[in-house]
């Protein structure tokens, strides 16, 4: 009846596990337990849990991807604590089996459920904008992707206080993670929480696809795009041709672990490289994905703030369509020691070497954009710099590990750790961070404290080079990834001083969240009544921040790259329109959060082997796309006047200023 | 407004009857192959031979009776969208056979 269900499977003789339980179940009661004090649940619900508004949508997206980014940063702390003090004799405060599980869930987390929300919470909020559109192309597909991401991070923070996670690294290689060796709901709970979430990002890969192909303002011709706009139409590309393969190799694997098949088993013809292979080749795309949108983040920021347009403008767009091929072309250099023969590794092997090609372009065209211009240094410059300096050296760690031979030696190593944390945090997470300072005012109104701002990034910065250059050198020293415990008192040293630079970083994360506490307690010093905080060159900053439900009360025209530049630079901004139209916009839906509530429950009822549930949880998902389908009032009006009161409030707080 | 600016990217819509046709020769395409490994009547070579075409021929049924590509189409969109995943699909599919062909050859 309640399948493998049983009281059991709380880990209560773990001290340190149900401290983390503890903290996030009060947590959780005091924040259900404000809301209710101030009776914001209707507030909650009607305007954020239902609302199809691609900016609310975004926000909470970004939420999301912050609070994963603080449980995925937790593990990274309980793995440098421990590799500083379980050398030796000591053999730490977790146990293996414990450990294990950490360094699956902080990969897992940190990939696909902190940076793909933070890039789509990006995306969400700005992209419509820059292409001068009103919402996406399919606005409720954009809550149900919300949705279904947020029930599968659900599932993986359930897995702490019930259960356990997989123990076989966020890549879940097979043999390891068939019913033979991995016996326990761990992979489980990684299998339904990747799947879920996949199925999430597909759609949401289709949606912006759509909205950048059909949705662009008149005269928003593909050569005047924003480059953040560029980068997330061939992110998306990847999305829609990399996510599928997940599935598949999951629902393969499922298959093997639920129905005792054998397609990547070890015996009766099962094949574990097929697995490999397959994970591979969406897991590759993927880095480009979550690394792509930073890209132009990194373009619109410096851009903007060396006061020019960007240099190389048609190149960095060629740039990203090469790197989107190529990548898919180089999987297999995540298993070249799998035994493949020399023509199958150089192939692989030149071809990671020729990405970086168009990425040196890239970094030539940021340098040369800045090259005499005025530049402002604000945070998200600062990120932006940083970026570029640190993601060089990381991408030329990389370059060394395309060479095969070199590859057998380091493969496995912490040499490989240090590399990928090098282009991924700056490469990504540094990206993220900038748009979010950048894109906060346009998002909630005002702009964030510099001063905090720049203290945290400086922690963060710091921090990154003590924690990982250390990896570079205990690589060379030969010591392998994911060790519990090591006596080779040489390594002891340089972990120390990685476990330091984590406590700095720790550092920056209180500064950041000091510095959304003073930016609020300043609200109104820093509020931003122009819409357009950072002399911006794109249309985002057209709207008022932050923006009225429709974005723009009438589409703009466009007519150059960097359209809103060039309606300033004509003198014809801030002109109200004589008389505004009727807007038509989507009507809020709770379908997207019952489908995701129920893909939660039929996640957890599949991993606890609770049939009845799960089948219970899937007809009701069927029975509620149905109920939305055939819903026919799913658009509101918002008539003229109503759009000429909001804009006449704007147009007075313009004259204001003015 | 969303709604209203997407058209239908240049395909025409279909019918009821080719819908069903569709629908019709999936089913038989899927069950071909099924039919094939079950009987176990010809060597397993040509029965894989047998489920590859057959395959094969269901993602033509698919893309002509679902997704409405023909020889008619003007949308440049839907013949790059195939060109650019019939370039992917060499990628994937060329790839993997050739990665695990060559594994299988040293393995042995």
């Amino acid at each position: 009846m309640f399948g493998k269900l049983s009281l059991s499977a709380i880990p209560y003789d773990n001290p340190i596990t149900m401290g983390a339980v503890g903290g996030a179940v009060l947590l959780g009661l005091a924040i259900l337990g404000l809301i209710t004090y101030y009776r914001k649940w209707t507030y909650l619900y009607k305007e954020w849990l239902t609302s199809l508004d691609h900016k609310k949508i975004g926000i909470m997206y970004v939420i999301l991807a912050l609070v994963m980014l603080l449980r995925g940063f937790a593990d990274a702390i309980l793995m440098r604590s421990q590799q500083a003090v379980a050398a030796g004799g000591s053999l730490g405060f977790l146990t293996p089996d414990h450990f294990d599980q950490i360094f699956s869930a902080h990969g897992s987390i940190m990939i696909v459920f902190m940076a793909m929300p933070f890039l789509v919470g990006l995306m969400n909020i700005v992209v419509p904008q820059q292409i001068g559109a009103r919402d996406v192309a399919f606005p409720f597909m954009n809550s149900l992707s919300l949705w279904l991401t947020t029930a599968a991070a659900l599932l993986v923070m359930v897995s702490l206080g019930y259960g356990e996670f997989s123990k076989a690294g966020w890549s879940g290689y097979a043999p390891l993670t068939e019913q033979q060796y991995s016996p326990g709901v761990g992979v489980d709970y990684w299998i339904w929480a990747f799947q879920i979430a996949g199925i999430g990002s597909t759609m949401t890969g289709i949606n912006f696809l759509v909205t950048i192909l059909k949705m662009r303002a008149p005269g928003m011709k593909p050569m005047r795009l924003p480059l953040f706009v560029w980068t997330t139409f061939f992110t998306m590309l990847l999305v829609i041709w990399a996510f599928p393969v997940l599935t598949v190799d999951l629902a393969l694997l499922t298959l093997d672990r639920y129905l005792g098949m054998h397609f990547f088993t070890n015996t009766l013809g099962g094949n574990m490289m097929m697995y490999v292979n397959l994970f591979w080749t969406w897991g590759h795309p993927e880095v480009y994905i979550v690394i792509l949108p930073a890209f132009g983040i990194f373009s619109e920021i410096v851009a903007t703030f060396s006061g020019k347009r960007l240099f190389g403008y048609t190149s960095m767009v060629y740039a990203t369509s090469v790197i989107t091929i190529l990548s898919f072309s180089v999987w297999l250099h995540h298993f070249f020691t799998m035994g493949a023969s020399p023509n199958v590794n150089i192939f692989f092997g030149i071809a990671t070497m020729l990405i970086a090609v168009p990425t040196g372009v890239k970094i030539f065209n940021w340098l040369f954009t800045m090259y005499r211009g005025r530049i402002k240094f604000t945070t998200p410059m600062y990120w932006t710099l940083a970026f570029i300096v640190t993601f060089a050296v990381g991408g030329s760690a990389g370059v060394m590990m395309s060479i095969p031979p070199a590859d057998y030696v380091l493969h496995n190593s912490l040499f490989l750790i240090a590399h990928f944390h090098n282009v991924l945090i700056p490469g990504s997470l540094f990206g993220f961070f900038a748009g979010f300072y950048y894109w906060f005012p346009k998002a909630i109104g005002f702009r964030l404290n510099e001063d905090w701002g720049k203290r945290a990034f400086w922690c963060w910065l710091i921090g990154f080079y003590l924690a990982f250059i250390p990896l570079y050198v205990l690589g060379f020293m030969g010591m392998p990834r994911r060790m519990a415990h090591y006596a080779n008192p040489a390594w002891h040293p340089y972990l120390l001083i990685a476990a330091f630079g984590a406590a700095v970083i720790l550092l920056g994360i209180v500064f950041q969240g000091i510095q959304l506490l003073v930016s609020i307690k300043e609200r109104r010093a820093l509020s931003d009544p122009t819409g357009d905080p950072w002399d911006g060159r794109t249309l985002e900053w057209m709207t008022s921040s932050p923006p009225a439900v429709y974005n723009f009360p009438k589409i703009p025209i466009v007519e150059e790259v960097d359209a809103f530049m060039d309606i300033k630079e004509k003198g014809v901004a801030y002109r109200q329109p004589d008389q505004y139209n009727d807007i038509e916009m989507p009507r809020n839906s709770p379908h997207g959060f019952i489908i995701g509530a129920l893909a939660f429950v039929f996640g957890f009822a599949m991993i606890w082997h609770v049939w009845w549930l799960a089948i219970l949880a899937a007809v009701g998902m069927l029975f509620t796309v149905i109920m939305r389908s055939m819903d026919d009032d799913i658009y509101y009006i918002i008539p003229a006047a109503e759009v000429q009161r909001i804009e006449n409030e704007r147009y007075r707080q313009l004259g204001a200023i003015a | 407004m969303s709604q209203a600016s997407i058209d239908s990217a240049g395909a025409s819509m279909g019918s009821l009857k080719s819908y069903l046709t569709g629908f019709v020769l999936s089913l038989i395409l899927t069950a071909i192959p099924f039919a094939l490994v079950i009987s176990g009547t010809l060597s397993s070579s040509v029965t894989l031979a047998g489920i590859f075409s057959a395959g094969i021929v269901q993602i033509l049924v698919h893309l002509h009776y679902f997704l409405h590509l023909d020889t008619s189409s003007a949308a440049r969109w839907n013949v790059l969208a195939l060109i650019f995943t019939l370039l992917i699909m060499a990628l994937f599919v060329g790839g993997t056979i050739w990665i695990m062909y060559d594994l299988y050859y040293r393995m042995m």
